[in-house]
């Protein structure tokens, strides 16, 4: 007879940790690649789980292997059919040089795909974004549950005990069962006690006898039926509700013009893809409309917004144009939490600026929950226009709604650690004290 | 009617499995092994497991417990990917060479299964690491898990004191070295390696105290006439040339801490343990597919197994031992089941139906009669290469029809040298003999000289065999990681195993870090 061990309960990902060293030592070149599939894939695609290659780099095992193009060897093979002593057989893929297959060098084990989970994945965009710890946990975390009494249970912990209905139980199970009162003991006692005062008689004592008898099984009912039982216990209960959601919509505005490069364009989308992981944390549905604008703005979809250029000149005020008539349309401020979130390299038509703060103050801030703008530049001009109040026509104008405006923000991004700043409003419980870099 | 009245003796019917089952099944199977096969097994240990854990015991060399390493997250990316592209299906069982032997078995298995894996396994397998010599000699099968126990808590405690990357580095460069971690023809020498160091720091010392410039002065003439002595004794103190780098780099390196040194001996010691498996493939499978099939056929004959059960065992069986041609798309070399049964199942008919040409093959196994008594001692005894030099018979040569490619890398063509008629028989029975010689088919690389008063340049030596070099980009990072554990030069130079011809020679100061 042998031993049986039942393994299945035993934890499972018992290599998890083997997992998370792997991922550890190829970090960055999983970062990269994350990157790239951020870059070229749809905002809304990052928070979900990513197959990536298997990292080159680092993650290699060296040993001594012999080189299969060098000496002679033999193989022996089952099968023959039709070969005999002496017969010649080409090698495959030498004849003409073309054919790169070599024998026992196909399919390497480290030619191949997998695939991340969604927090491994945010784990690797957050890297060089610098968020705080708190948000970063914040914004991994799916939804926000509240719990929610919803009556009783048998079973819980001893804190959540409810007094109340507990003794009820123990109150009827107790009637049920005829646990004798403690009256009723006491009136035997009084009664034994009366009969002892007085000098015994037959009868008396035969009485008293059968008083302690009755006494003696009431006694020992009592301890048999429990005054509170483990069976009439009751919990309250909680259901975990999730917090009631709301719908919102994210609109993205960037200047397409001929001025924002790939480099732009690619910051643009990080601080796009953080609001939004930001939103979905909060509302259940997001839409996302995208606006870009030259001269002229128009909505379009993701693809075209991020990879299409066009030539033109600048003019902010269409877009803010175009949003308010979207949400007009669509989007009515009484059903939907809008925010905006605004990119550019600063520049605008000379004149426009004052078009756009009158846009903005006399009706879009009111719509909006929140209006981030983030201005482009380049990591030479951080340190030039990092501290002073100077800068674009756009910057300017817009440091004037900044200051009239607590749910506008603004931001000079030369790199992406500086995105987070922009935000640092919308993730702190209060409005964090206003700081311009 | 004669199975009607016995199905009262059926181990089980239907598919599903209990554990009273299992219990029932493997002590009728154990009854009939020990009583007909004469098999002497370790104390059995099953534990059923999950798919999710046989992927992860994958991942750890099949081990129970394991050392935690980024290169097994790496595996197991890579069988789980298999695994669920459909790729690879798991096995149904795991056997460890431990005592008490543990088989896991996939909780997914039906009832005949998991009888017909307790057959392969928990006997076939079982009784092979019990009795095989090479098993007895090199591996102690009481003592592996206690000391994998002890690997996993030490390099935890080493990660905590001395940081995950410092251990992970060292874990690196002796992975690289597993190959060359091990001893192939000799044990670890007796002398307390300890000691030997002792002594060799003790000269040291001596040397340093007895320094005096004047020596230097003497005339060169004398000291050239001397070095070659020394030179001998300076190899000899170290018992060079030395095959198992790892055993080497653990004594001798000058630059590994006490705790360095424990780790790349971890490292060696479970590459020595898996040694013996790797030399005894066919025979190991070949044992453990003929104990079930002999086995199971014998459950049914005496009707504990029904017809049903028989013929998903026996479906089962067909597709472990399925060997396709070389020209099928599904050939990926030759299947050590399949050659291990046949092998086997052929000494059998060997022994009890001869042929001519047996009598003139095996004269001393042929019309033997008792087939049993030659298999367990064949079982016993060898490993795969000498097993297949003695056993192949011409029969089975014919019936796989064997044929041997010659391929000379500077050659267009590979050139069919034997195949399976009468000249050559022998010439494919020796050369599939030393397909399976793990020390003929691994580089050759020693340690053959370090001065260790000197500049301590390793010098490492490659025998070439048949002319086959190594492979430049994974010879060159393997090296940087003796250098790592060395601290110093390390050099390896080609030779060629019969003329002695220097081919080329490596050095890592050539090689970037």
């Amino acid at each position: 007879m042998p031993i049986f061990i039942d393994r299945r309960l035993n934890p499972k990902d018992k290599s998890l940790g083997n997992r998370q060293r792997f991922l550890r030592r190829a970090r960055e070149e999983l970062k990269r690649s994350i990157r790239d599939q951020i870059r070229t894939g749809r905002i809304a695609d990052v928070d979900a789980e990513h197959a990536v290659p298997m990292p080159e780099r680092g993650t290699g095992e060296p040993s001594f292997n012999n080189a299969w193009n060098s000496g002679r060897r033999q193989h022996i093979l089952p099968g023959n059919r039709h070969f005999s002593p002496g017969d010649l057989i080409p090698k495959p893929g030498q004849g003409g040089g073309a054919g790169a297959s070599s024998p026992g060098n196909t399919a390497s084990e480290d030619d191949f795909r997998f695939v991340l989970s969604r927090e491994e994945v945010l784990d690797l965009f957050f890297e060089d974004l610098e968020l705080p710890d708190m948000v970063k946990l914040s914004l991994k975390e799916i939804l926000a549950f509240k719990p929610r009494r919803a009556g009783f249970a048998a079973s819980g912990s001893p804190t959540n005990i409810n007094v109340g209905r507990t003794m009820r139980n123990s109150h009827g199970r107790r009637i049920a069962l005829r646990r004798p009162k403690q009256e009723e003991l006491d009136a035997i006692l009084r009664e034994i006690a009366t009969l002892e005062v007085v000098p015994s008689s037959a009868a008396a004592r035969q009485r008293t006898a059968a008083l302690r008898e009755e006494l003696d099984r009431l006694e020992r009912r009592r301890r048999r039926i429990a005054y509170v039982d483990p069976v009439d216990i009751r919990f309250n209960r909680f259901d975990l509700r999730p917090v009631p959601n709301a719908n919102a919509v994210m609109f993205c505005l960037m200047d397409v013009s001929g001025s924002m490069g790939e480099r732009e364009k690619d910051l643009a989308k990080r601080f796009f893809v953080l609001l939004h992981l930001f939103l979905k944390r909060r509302y259940d549905r997001i839409d996302i409309v995208f606006i870009r604008h030259t001269h002229l703005a128009q909505e379009v979809d993701e693809e075209t917004f991020f990879y299409n250029t066009q030539s033109g000149g600048t003019v902010v005020s269409t877009a803010l144009e175009e949003m308010h008539r979207i949400i007009e349309e669509r989007y009515p401020a009484r059903e939907w939490n809008i925010y905006a979130a605004q990119a550019s390299d600063g520049d605008n038509f000379a004149g426009d600026s004052e078009r756009c703060i009158a846009l903005l103050n006399g009706k879009l801030m009111r719509l909006c929950q929140y209006f981030a703008y983030v201005e482009i530049i380049d990591e030479r001009e951080a340190h030039i226009f990092g501290t002073t109040e100077n800068g674009t026509s756009l910057w300017r104008a817009y440091s004037e709604i900044d200051l009239r405006w607590p749910n506008f923000q603004m931001s000079r991004i030369a790199t992406p650690a500086d995105i987070y700043p922009v935000f640092r409003q919308l993730f702190g419980r209060q409005p964090a004290p206003r700081k311009r870099a | 009617m004669a199975r009607q009245a016995s199905k009262s003796s059926l181990l089980f019917s239907g598919s599903d499995w209990d554990f009273k089952t299992l219990s029932r099944a493997y002590d009728a199977i154990e009854a009939i092994a020990v009583e007909e096969l004469h098999l002497e097994t370790y104390p059995v240990q099953m534990e059923i497991i999950s798919s999710q854990q046989m992927l992860d015991a994958y991942s750890s060399a099949g081990m129970p417990l394991m050392y935690r390493h980024w290169s097994f997250g790496k595996h197991f990316l890579h069988q789980d990917l298999l695994y669920r592209k459909g790729g690879r299906g798991l096995a149904y069982e795991l056997v460890i060479n431990s005592n008490p032997c543990i088989v896991y078995l996939m909780e997914e298995n039906t009832m005949a299964l998991q009888a017909l894996v307790t057959a392969h396994a928990a006997l076939g397998h079982n009784h092979f690491f019990k009795n095989n010599q090479l098993f007895k000699q090199w591996t102690d099968a009481g003592a592996i898990l206690g000391y994998l126990d002890f690997a996993k808590g030490y390099i935890v405690r080493c990660e905590e004191r001395h940081g995950l990357a410092a251990v992970e580095a060292v874990l690196d460069s002796a992975h690289a070295l597993m190959a060359q971690g091990v001893f192939r023809y000799h044990r670890p020498p007796k002398l307390s390696s300890e000691r030997q160091r002792e002594g060799l720091r003790e000269r040291l010392e001596y040397e340093e105290h007895s320094y005096n410039d004047l020596w230097r002065t003497l005339p060169p003439s004398q000291q050239t006439a001397n070095d070659k002595g020394h030179d001998l004794e300076r190899k000899k103190s170290l018992n060079l040339p030395e095959e198992n780098l790892l055993y080497f780099l653990e004594k001798n390196s000058l630059i590994l801490e006490p705790w360095q040194r424990e780790i790349i001996r971890i490292v060696r010691v479970i590459a020595q343990y898996f040694y013996p498996q790797r030399q005894t493939q066919v025979m190991n499978e070949g044992c453990a597919t003929f104990v079930h099939y002999t086995l199971m056929n014998m459950l049914f004959d005496r009707g504990q197994i029904s017809e049903g059960a028989m013929l998903e065992i026996l479906r089962n069986h067909s597709n472990v031992v399925f060997q396709p041609a070389y020209d099928d798309p599904r050939f990926s070399g030759i299947n050590p089941y399949a050659l291990g049964l046949d092998m086997m199942q052929d000494i059998q008919r060997i022994s009890t139906e001869p042929t001519a040409e047996d009598r003139e093959w095996f004269p001393d196994i042929a019309g033997h009669g008792n087939w049993l008594e030659i298999l367990l001692n064949a079982w016993a005894d060898h490993r795969d290469e000498s097993f297949i030099r003695q056993y192949l018979s011409p029969t089975l040569i014919r019936k796989w029809r064997f044929f041997v490619l010659g391929d000379a890398a500077d050659q267009p063509h590979c050139q069919v040298s034997s195949i399976h008629n009468e000249r050559g028989y022998a010439k494919i029975r020796a050369a599939l003999a030393h397909s399976y010689e793990i020390g003929a088919n691994q580089p050759d690389i020693q340690v053959v000289d370090v001065d260790l008063l000197g500049d301590r340049h390793l010098r490492l030596q490659h025998k070439v065999n048949d002319g086959i070099l190594l492979e430049d980009a994974s010879r060159d990072a393997t090296l940087r990681h003796i250098r790592r554990l060395w601290g110093y030069e390390v050099s390896l130079a080609a030779v060629d195993a019969e003329t002695g011809a220097a081919i080329h020679e490596r050095s890592t100061s050539q090689i970037a870090e």
